[in-house]
């Protein structure tokens, strides 16, 4: 092991000026309170059509849809060099199909055409997709590495829009090779805040199998995507990378280690059918998971590992934390604070003059010049 | 493995985090990710978590023991007395591919092979067998195949399993043209796929073991297939034998009690044939396919001409 650190990525001391899109999504608002911990970062801009869900310190939110005119503008205005990119739809019930493919096709091409053009100040573009992007299918290998692509061309519309969007990225890099672009492939996630399929299904007293099947899956603790993010901000990692934790787990292990029960109520025939029926009894399994439950998928790791960068959690791990969390909920409920966005007090927190600040230059006001972290 | 304390603090949230150990170092000029060199990425490998009772591939030691010391002890031991002779040919240590001829309506011929490492090799490794992809797709089967061992017989699976976690891998060439053949046509081999099995075993520069099972044809010779019942139930195939249809899918266990004899052959090594550059060249690849076949056919006739009686050996 002692080779490796020598071999991990290079440092990137240059990240200072952010942009993260998609601020309202749970991903959004995570890495942008993550990036505010780092002081060497000067400022992090954050768009989305809607307000932020989670509470931000220094993070400036600004309201714009996809439109490329107005993100090119605000890009150049404040001269962002790095564009972390987390605003992929990666569950069709998160949105009408309509809306996936306008987020996650036309909003790609936007946010890209927004970061082209040879005096851009972009030098860094890190790319949010999904292991969706491999689909699950039965002749599919045990362990996905980057290079390999979907044995069968997709069947829903979600994984035709994430397969189109990583295309464009793709395409991007290739244009401008200037632009360090990563693309982090994020298995199924799970964790206490997260709202995925996968956790949906955990929560129910009792988890619907596929007759029959016992699909191998591997997960990513929602820590761990942020930090990924992160590292890929931090990092001269340019590529596509698997983000997903160390060890696959079956189906009945994971229930098994939630402490539920299994119920294997789905037809090996006719799921689609089935899950029709059980959508009428409201619960939904997305399209894009019911072969998932079926033929499972497992991707290799070690690429984005060889980069640098530690998990957290294994996949064992992960599945832990969450039942536990899962334990924990009904004693916990309620006390949780809910967060809305304000715009007014926003603004009075971050520009008015009557606001004492313990650190001068954290928030707006006059930036400080002593730099903490020596860089 | 090292890996951090899994724990909340370490989330930047709580302060920043800084690599200590590797911040400062020189910048690495490769700008492509590559895949690092092997060892490297051996050492990436997910450590083994000791209180999974299932292991990355889906193998469970549970079932596996359980069935191991039920059912194939019982076919091993006392229903085929199996007999096996060059186990010193399989190696000890690093991957390796175990080729052999394949043969019977169910095949008893994998599980004997891995039992037969598992009793009588001086360190018993546990074996993986290739499957048709067909088995994943399957209800029952889909659950119950990975956790006794079976891997889907795609190459990148073959490729990991003996490249980068060094396991023994075992393949029939023949795949599904061997099981479904009938009894008269018994111990001729069948075409060896495209050859794919040695460009893996190339490709991995593991070696190749060939292996030559005699008895499975006997025990679960088929007579006939009904088409009609295949395309209903799905299957592969529907063979007739002496106890399936008959009693029902336990039928398809009625193995006869035939004499199984396992020969492991001297293994071929492929990286002195060129390792994995030589994988591209599709004529040493098919040329070596060829020759692997004519020797466990060889050997097959060789132990069929000692053969007094097909029961007692």
């Amino acid at each position: 092991m002692a080779g490796l650190s020598s071999l991990a990525a290079a440092e990137d001391t240059a990240t200072r000026r952010v942009l993260v899109t998609g601020l309202s999504t749970y991903w959004g608002g995570r890495l942008a309170q993550a990036l505010e911990s780092f002081e060497h970062i000067d400022a992090i801009i954050g768009v989305d059509s809607e307000a932020p869900t989670r509470e931000l310190e220094r993070t400036e939110y600004v309201k714009v849809s996809n439109q490329h005119s107005l993100l090119e503008r605000i890009v150049r205005a404040a001269e962002i060099d790095t564009v972390i990119d987390t605003r992929l739809v990666v569950n069709s019930l998160m949105a009408a199909p309509r809306l996936a493919h306008e987020n996650n096709v036309i909003g790609t091409m936007n946010i890209l055409a927004a970061c082209t053009g040879s005096d851009s100040p972009v030098r860094k573009f890190v790319f949010k997709s999904s292991t969706h992007y491999y689909g699950a299918e039965q002749d599919d290998p045990a362990f996905f590495t980057e290079e390999m692509g979907r044995p069968h061309p997709p069947h829903t519309g979600l994984e035709r829009d994430i397969l189109e969007a990583e295309q464009a990225v793709g395409e991007f890099a290739q244009r401008n090779p200037h632009v360090t672009t990563t693309i982090l492939r994020c298995a199924n996630v799970l964790g206490p805040d997260v709202d995925t399929a996968f956790t949906r299904m955990l929560r129910l007293p009792m988890v619907p199998m596929v007759l029959g099947f016992d699909p191998r899956l591997q997960f990513v603790h929602e820590y761990d995507v942020v930090h990924a993010l992160e590292h890929a901000a931090f990092r001269v990692a340019p590529g596509v990378y698997n983000v997903a934790a160390d060890g696959v787990l079956a189906l009945s292990e994971v229930i098994d280690l939630v402490g539920k029960m299994p119920l294997p109520v789905l037809p090996p025939w006719g799921t689609g059918l089935a899950t029709g029926s059980l959508r009428r009894l409201g619960f939904r399994i997305p399209v894009e998971v019911v072969n998932q439950l079926r033929f499972g998928r497992g991707v290799d790791n070690r690429l984005f590992k060889a980069t640098g960068f530690d998990y957290g959690y294994t996949t064992r791990e992960t599945v832990i934390k969450l039942s536990e969390h899962l334990r924990l909920a009904p004693v916990m409920r309620g006390t949780e604070h809910e967060y809305t966005y304000e715009r007014e007090v926003e603004e009075f927190l971050r520009w008015s003059p009557n606001v004492r600040r313990e650190h001068p230059g954290e928030r707006g006001g006059v930036a400080d010049d002593s730099d903490p972290m020596g860089i | 493995m090292r890996r951090l304390v899994a724990d909340e603090q370490r989330t930047s949230l709580a302060g920043p985090v800084v690599p200590a150990e590797r911040a400062g170092e020189e910048g690495s000029e490769e700008q492509l990710p590559e895949r690092r060199p092997a060892e490297i990425m051996r050492d990436l490998l997910p450590a083994i978590e000791h209180e999974r009772r299932l292991n990355d591939w889906g193998r469970s030691e549970r079932v596996e023991g359980f069935m191991d010391r039920t059912l194939i002890e019982f076919f091993y031991r006392y229903w085929f007395r199996t007999e096996v002779e060059g186990i010193d040919n399989v190696p000890s240590e690093s991957g390796a591919l175990v080729v052999s001829n394949h043969a019977g309506a169910l095949p008893p011929d994998a599980a004997m092979i891995a039992k037969a490492i598992r009793e009588e090799h001086p360190n018993p490794r546990p074996l993986y067998l290739t499957v048709e992809h067909f088995f994943k797709g399957y209800p029952g089967f889909s659950m119950l195949i990975p956790k006794v061992g079976g891997v889907a017989a795609h190459p990148a699976n073959v490729h990991r399993l003996l490249y980068d976690e060094r396991q023994l891998v075992l393949v029939f060439p023949e795949g599904r043209k061997g099981t479904e053949k009938l009894y008269r046509d018994r111990y001729r081999l069948r075409r060896f796929g495209r050859g794919g099995f040695v460009e893996a075993a190339m490709r991995a520069e593991a070696q190749i073991v060939p292996t030559c099972v005699v008895g499975a044809e006997e025990s679960a010779p088929i007579f006939g297939h009904v088409d009609v019942l295949r395309k209903l139930t799905g299957l592969i195939y529907f063979p007739i034998t002496p106890t399936f249809p008959w009693l029902g899918p336990f039928g398809m266990l009625g193995y006869l009690p035939a004499k199984f004899k396992i020969r492991f052959l001297e293994p071929i090594d492929t990286v002195e044939l060129g390792g994995a550059e030589a994988a591209e060249d599709k004529a040493l690849v098919q040329t070596l396919a060829q020759e692997i076949r004519a020797q466990i056919q060889e050997n097959l006739h060789e132990m069929l001409a000692m053969r007094k009686s097909v029961w007692l050996g």
